[in-house]
């Protein structure tokens, strides 16, 4: 059954190598006809200056209590990837949402080839030729392909009835341009993320779109549909669409972006050439500052056992025996649904424990339920901030003190002052950036919720405490507090488990390192002996 | 303390602005139309009238809170009303009536909550099942006739007064109210209730027992209605198997008039109560009126749109300079 899965992922992911091929064809041919037309163009315009294809020019946004935008500039050539950059709440969303009509602008003014436009709605953007894929993709889950393509501007026959057949011909035939081995009628609800966003990007062509934000594409691909994606942007880039690219993979700027812009603090800081700026540089103008110890670790001797888990199996994993230690970080490694995050499930007694054991100091703890299990001292911090971490329409103070209501919660009696005290004291000891504590935490940037969260959890004091990709979509300078808060934990003797599918903070942070491959430990490494290319062997089956 | 307490009602006013305003206004208007009504008779009177909805719509708010819905309510009402007039008649003593009545309120919530936690089958069709049900099962065990209630002590119970002008039935809605007001606000499990409507995900990760809260929403719902249904039964001598029909939705307008969300997450008792007395003041302000009943439904229907219109376009104003 697992094997069926596995080779059907793989056969997934292979539907987009023939894509890939076909697009370096097309990208060939089709820079030659805009080489031809940018000749022409250049005879019949003698003092062409350059003319940006979009400028923004000093836009301020103001919200109550906060200056998200001051000032900020950008200039976008057609054909080019522009990278914004910039540390969690340094205001890339809010200028993109400017763009995208989502908010408007309280001033400066934005260009389109050189011609002032006004866009205060998102309907404006899209005829100025602004389209955006969002992070979340907001297509319509059980509508087909070609339905979502024609959203709100179906093809009709004569008699007004939809002309389906010439919606799945259209769409078919915008598919093959990129190469993409869909069915119009495909289901999206069926398709995978990196499919999704595919069919995001044709649509956002089929509406004639010029400038294209795409705000963390590659936060949930995986490296082959990353490299797909790439093919397709530079198809994009060959037809002279501008593309606004947000990443906080700053190895991808090199391979895929042109230039560079800088974000801090709601401020523009800079504009770089990417093939002649350093990423450290790049991280320097991000943060404001050097960042010379990016991995906080000060190693311990650790020795006493703590979370002692034996034969542990689950409908999803199957026999995972490993030992924790107190005060030790232990990095989880392997591939995504190798069955750590299902691991730590089991642990936390979210998942039915079929055999084995799980014991804390001696006592046993499978078969118990989370609240008992959060109750003795384990606390964990789950992979999907969005769905299972924040209550998006509760204020910080709420999310911060669900864990530990028995702390100023005594019957009816509320302790106001023990609870703003708790919940100051990791509002500042994490430095989440926030109007105040009673700010909607669903308004915050991912950093901050992540900040947030792990907050919460070291709230309840925690003596192992499991972080499921503790730095995931998260800025650099968030990533680099989040190490140091981890080193302070296991210097004053709290146990982490860290699953994380990033090597370099597997291996820069942990004592010990678990490799996990289809839901069994396959191998176990001390910090002195791991490399990137043994936890490898042992997370894929060679 | 005091700043608190000040704090709180700014605050209160300002999340019921809208609906407050249109309170006044509907005072306003019927107080011009009809001298009755802001006699002391009167103003007890739709008191009265308003604490079986009350009773129903301070649980449902808790139920809305949570993600849930609770239609079966209605039925509830009907189905204790008549076994407490078959019981009393049958000559048990009121304090075991009581008891046994409330005892069932809370097992048809068990039921409710069991079947929803366990199945994970919609809350409005599991509640809209029970609702048929339990309806169904009062009409089979009385054939559809009422059931006529003589025990004076017991009619007492929803018709007498407490010092001389204030209703029970009022007296009851008083400590329903604080129970739930507390619960909401000053309570681990208020909270958690909050929690699992906004996020039953985040709340299972954060170690919260999603069944626990869920079972107590719909077991308080369940009791709730067997004191409607009780009070009712009192102040009309009868049980009968009509009553409480259309209460669930009288409960629900309530609720979402004062605020509350029906995606979940979002609700307060205190605006609830708002929604309830409008609701009341409107039965009895187009009755005073004299406005024919036929239309009144009509004039209801439209007040309650407009109501929660305006209410909606107040949020969206407020979240958009967020």
């Amino acid at each position: 059954m697992k094997g069926l899965a596995q080779s059907k992922a793989v056969l997934q992911k292979a539907d987009l190598l023939p894509g890939a091929v076909c697009a370096g064809l097309f990208l060939f041919s089709n820079q030659k006809r805009e080489k031809r037309m940018s000749a022409l163009l250049w005879i019949g315009d003698d003092i062409l200056a350059e003319q940006y294809l979009l400028e923004m020019k000093n836009v301020h946004k103001r919200f109550p209590g906060v200056h998200a935008l001051k000032g900020v500039s950008l200039e976008l050539r057609a054909g080019e990837v522009h990278a914004l950059l910039g540390e969690n709440g340094a205001g890339k969303s809010t200028l993109i949402k400017v763009l995208g009509g989502i908010y408007e602008k309280d001033e400066g003014e934005i260009l389109i080839d050189g011609k002032k436009v006004e866009i205060k709605n998102v309907e404006q953007a899209r005829n100025a030729g602004v389209s955006i894929i969002h992070q979340e993709l907001v297509l319509v889950p059980y509508l087909s392909v070609a339905e979502n393509i024609f959203l709100g501007r179906e093809l009709r026959k004569k008699g007004g009835f939809i002309d389906r057949s010439a919606m799945i011909r259209e769409t078919q035939r915008a598919l093959d341009e990129f190469g993409l081995k869909l069915s119009p009628n495909a289901m999206i609800a069926d398709l995978n993320i990196a499919q999704q966003q595919m069919v995001e990007i044709v649509k956002a062509v089929s509406f004639n779109a010029r400038i294209i934000v795409m705000d963390e594409p590659t936060s949930s691909l995986s490296d082959k549909e990353v490299d797909a994606l790439f093919e397709n942007v530079r198809k994009l880039t060959a037809r002279k669409i501008g593309i606004i690219y947000i990443s906080h993979r700053m190895s991808e700027l090199q391979e895929v972006a042109d230039r560079v812009t800088v974000m801090r603090d709601g401020e523009y800081i800079a504009t770089k050439e990417v093939a002649v700026t350093g990423n450290d540089e790049l991280v320097a103008l991000m943060v404001g500052r050097q960042l010379d110890n990016y991995y906080t670790r000060t190693f311990n001797d650790c020795k006493e056992p703590l979370l002692e888990v034996k034969n542990l199996s689950t409908a999803k994993i199957h026999d995972v025996s490993f030992t924790l230690r107190k005060g030790e970080i232990l990095g989880f490694a392997g591939l995504v649904g190798a069955g750590r995050s299902e691991t730590m499930q089991a642990v936390f007694g979210l998942d039915k424990v079929i055999s084995g054991s799980v014991k804390l100091n001696g006592r046993e703890l499978a078969g118990k339920n989370a609240e008992s299990i959060l109750a003795s001292g384990i606390s964990l911090v789950p992979e999907d901030r969005k769905n299972e971490g924040i209550f998006p329409g509760m204020t910080i103070s709420f999310n911060m003190t669900l864990k530990v209501l028995k702390e100023f919660i005594r019957g009816i009696r509320v302790n106001n002052s023990k609870e703003k005290e708790i919940v100051e004291k990791y509002f500042q000891d994490l430095s989440v950036k926030a109007p105040g504590t009673e700010t909607l935490i669903g308004s915050l940037s991912g950093g901050n919720q992540q900040k947030v969260v792990i907050g919460s959890w070291l709230a309840s004091r925690p003596r192992v405490l499991i972080l499921d990709e503790p730095t995931r979509g998260i800025d650099v300078g968030s990533k680099s507090e989040i190490y140091a808060i981890m080193n302070e934990l296991a210097k004053n003797g709290v146990s982490i488990i860290m699953v994380s599918s990033e090597l370099p903070e597997i291996l820069n942070m942990s004592d010990r390192i678990i490799i996990m491959r289809g839901g069994s430990i396959s191998g176990v490494l001390d910090r002195s002996e791991a490399t990137q290319e043994k936890i490898m062997q042992h997370a894929v089956n060679i | 303390m005091d700043n608190k307490i000040i704090a709180s009602t700014k605050s209160y006013f300002k999340r019921n602005a809208g609906i407050l305003i249109g309170l006044v206004a509907l005072c306003v208007i019927i107080s011009l139309r009809s001298d009755r009504f802001l006699t002391q008779d009167n103003i007890m009177n739709v008191l009265r009238q308003i604490s079986s909805n009350m009773y129903l719509a301070c649980a449902m708010t808790m139920i809305l809170i949570a993600g849930g819905i609770d239609l079966s309510v209605g039925s509830i009402v009907a189905i204790t009303g008549v076994t407490a007039g078959t019981l009393l008649n049958a000559g048990v003593p009121i304090p075991l009536m009581l008891l046994i009545c409330i005892a069932l309120g809370a097992v048809y919530g068990t039921i409710t909550g069991l079947i929803i936690t366990t199945t994970t089958l919609p809350p409005f069709i599991v509640t809209y099942s029970m609702m048929q049900i339990l309806r169904g099962a009062t009409y089979v065990y009385t054939g559809g006739t009422t059931v006529r209630v003589d025990n004076r002590s017991f009619i007492n119970l929803g018709t007498g007064y407490a010092f001389g002008f204030l209703p029970l039935p009022v007296i009851y809605l008083l400590i329903v109210f604080v129970i739930v007001f507390i619960v909401l606000n000053k309570t681990t499990l208020g909270r958690h209730i909050y929690a699992v409507g906004g996020n039953e995900k985040a709340a299972r990760f954060s170690g919260i027992s999603v069944m626990k809260t869920r079972m107590f929403v719909y077991i308080f719902s369940g009791i709730m209605g067997s004191l409607a249904g009780l009070v009712l039964c009192a102040r009309s001598y009868s049980g009968n198997p009509l009553a409480g029909d259309g209460a669930e939705m009288d409960a629900i307008a309530a609720c979402v008039l004062g605020g509350a969300s029906m995606a979940g997450g979002y609700g307060f008792v205190g605006g609830t109560l708002i929604g309830a007395l409008i609701i009341g003041l409107l039965n009895n302000g187009l009755n005073l009126m004299r406005i024919d009943s036929y239309w009144q439904i009509i004039l209801k229907g439209i007040v309650i749109l407009v109501a929660v219109y305006v209410d909606y376009v107040k949020n969206l104003k407020k979240n958009k300079s967020n």
